[in-house]
């Protein structure tokens, strides 16, 4: 297991030095002179060399991508020019806006997919079983967008239950801060279910016909007990690894929420860096949210390497 | 009781396998409803309406016999921005797979035949693609490089490549250990000709299915751009941006976002369906669905 480890970790330098370099030249090489930016249309030309100057623009591009990581390094990933707040100020501050959006989507979409999961995979077959495989077919094509208009028009407008838009912090009002955000993660959980439902059904089918499962049936143990203790955990594994690779997606899709329903999130804040062509702290928004991807990626392939004993052996 | 249970498992095993064979209703309207999108598309052009004429007395009118759809929230015809919508939906969701399928599609077959340091690399290098998750790059590339048409596509194209790449790796790697492969490498063929006409024709089918489904993907990724502000430019009008634009009179005309949901989620749908049983036909190991 720590060769494991090891060698993962080892793969995951390269990356990382690849995927700042990546975010380091989509930010360089692009056209827009962040001088200019900074500066306005109507800026001397002296001015923007001064500036240039001021911000190493004019050190070739090697160097600058060497002091940036050395800044990187060391925890400054730079400081917004429009509102003086550091990169990193701007997202630990918002960071527990999206997190907990994404863990309540998860954990919506988990309680909506296992249940249906386990109902289809008893009666695999039946009329109940294609309509829900049918539906969540159905479902994948619902993009974030379509539901969350959907679910506002549905609560918002025609029933009034809960607010269309608007944030409330935990700390002043818990039930509000749920109430807040229930319709954000109702959203990304109905585009996460189908996924969840599709790989636990079909595993669980195959788990229910293996040998030991006849075999407590035989026994006569309870048909509940069976199904969530005998078959739920050996069927769970691809799930772990579903759930990681749709992390992905829903960083995306908490971007889009985020917007919709005016959570203070990252992703607002990206799409407020984006349409005030504040570029460092884009930049450093990118890097982040990459960073964090690779890393939680990396702690699913882990987690699945704990569950299954041939990952880490390389047999699979 | 439990071997009875498991015998009628096993028939409805073989009954679906059969079923996914036989193409069933719902895929001939998938088509029908694609074919139906493309004609609109590609006949917009003639068509008697504009999708910009603004008539500001008439803003939010009911559809009526002139306007089947009714207007927006500027006066505009409904139905000829949904037309000309679909233009752009299909031009970035068509063209975008393209680059993907191409260039992917060439990498994990060279990828897959050579193996070697050549493919440490591209899979490498895939892999930092694969590092962000696709919509943050595709919304800070557009915020570097700007709003267009070109650049949209060209950004949701590089983005499909490593997918694309896996398919063809995947499929070229096990068919290279095939027969026909070693029979024609022990009749001399060159490598060209052996991943030209002999992999490229096998390899092929399961990539048009994935193309497909990239397809459904782009367009869902274009419409979120849109919607969000950062698609095409306006005046230009995407089903994505219509909805964006729906969102604001949600309370006194819904059905300024709901035609255009609609219509989005169709299309996604035909091209899920489609690509998805071409799937489960092209792999025999994937019945499922």
């Amino acid at each position: 297991m720590l060769g494991f480890v090891a060698r993962r970790l080892l793969y995951l330098v390269p990356v990382l030095v690849a995927v700042s370099l990546l975010t380091f030249l989509i930010a360089s090489l692009l056209p827009g002179d962040l001088a200019y930016v900074i500066l306005g249309d109507q800026a001397t030309p002296e001015k923007v060399a001064a500036l240039r100057h001021d911000m190493g623009l004019d050190q070739p591009i090697w160097w600058r991508y060497a002091s940036w990581l050395g800044h990187v390094l060391q925890g400054d990933f730079g400081r917004s020019f429009r509102t003086g707040q550091t990169v990193l100020q701007a997202v630990t501050e918002r960071l527990p806006v999206s997190l907990e959006l994404m863990v309540l989507a998860e954990l919506g979409a988990l309680a909506i997919g296992i249940p249906l999961a386990i109902a289809c995979a008893v009666r695999s077959g039946s009329a109940f079983d294609r309509f829900m495989t049918g539906s969540a077919f159905g479902m994948l094509s619902v993009p974030a967008f379509l539901s969350a208009i959907l679910l506002i028009y549905l609560f918002a407008v025609e029933l009034r239950w809960l607010p269309a838009t608007g944030y409330v912090p935990f700390e002043e009002d818990p039930v509000g801060n749920l109430r807040s955000f229930l319709l954000p993660a109702l959203t990304l959980a109905l585009g996460e279910w189908p996924v969840l439902m599709r790989v636990l059904r079909s595993d669980m089918i195959a788990t229910l016909q293996e040998d030991y499962i006849a075999m407590a049936r035989a026994k006569g143990l309870k048909p509940s007990r069976i199904l969530l203790v005998h078959a739920l955990k050996p069927s769970s594994l691809t799930l772990v690894t579903v759930t990681g690779i749709n992390i992905g997606r829903l960083i995306g899709g908490t971007v889009i929420v985020e917007s919709i329903f005016a959570l203070p999130g990252i992703g607002r804040l990206l799409l407020g860096a984006i349409f005030t062509r504040d570029l460092i702290i884009l930049q450093g928004v990118v890097l982040f949210v990459a960073l964090g991807y690779v890393l939680m990626n990396f702690i699913v392939d882990m987690l699945y390497a704990v569950l299954d004993p041939r990952i880490r052996h390389g047999h699979a | 009781m439990a071997t009875l249970e498991l015998s009628i498992d096993q028939n409805l095993a073989v009954g679906e396998v059969r079923r996914t064979h036989r193409l069933g209703p719902l895929f001939w309207a998938a088509i029908v409803w694609m074919v139906l999108v493309f004609a609109a598309a590609a006949l917009a052009g003639v068509l008697p309406f504009s999708p910009t004429d603004m008539d500001m007395l008439e803003r939010r009118a009911a559809p009526s016999a002139l306007h089947w759809l009714g207007n927006d929230g500027l006066g505009r015809d409904e139905l000829a921005r949904l037309i000309y919508g679909a233009r752009i939906s299909l031009t970035v969701g068509l063209c975008a797979p393209v680059i993907g399928l191409s260039i992917g599609g060439a990498l994990g077959m060279l990828a897959g035949y050579f193996r070697g340091r050549f493919e440490s690399l591209v899979v490498g290098s895939m892999d930092v693609l694969l590092a962000f998750p696709p919509l943050i790059l595709a919304l800070a590339v557009t915020a570097y490089l700007g709003q267009s048409l070109l650049n949209l596509t060209c950004i949701l194209g590089v983005l499909g490549i490593p997918a694309f790449m896996r398919v063809a790796r995947a499929a070229t790697l096990t068919l290279a250990r095939r027969e026909f492969v070693i029979a024609a490498q022990a009749l001399g063929a060159t490598h060209a000709r052996i991943l030209l006409r002999e992999l490229l024709p096998n390899v092929f089918l399961p990539l048009f299915a994935f193309f497909l489904l990239g397809v459904a993907v782009t367009i869902v990724v274009e419409g979120a751009l849109s919607f969000l502000g950062l698609g095409v430019p306006p005046p230009i009008s995407s089903w994505g941006s219509m909805i964006g634009e729906g969102r604001e009179s949600l309370e006194v005309a819904p059905r300024l976002a709901f035609i255009p949901a609609v219509t989005l989620f169709l299309t996604v749908l035909s091209f899920n369906l489609v690509g998805d049983t071409l799937k489960a036909l092209t792999d025999p190991r994937q019945s499922a669905l």
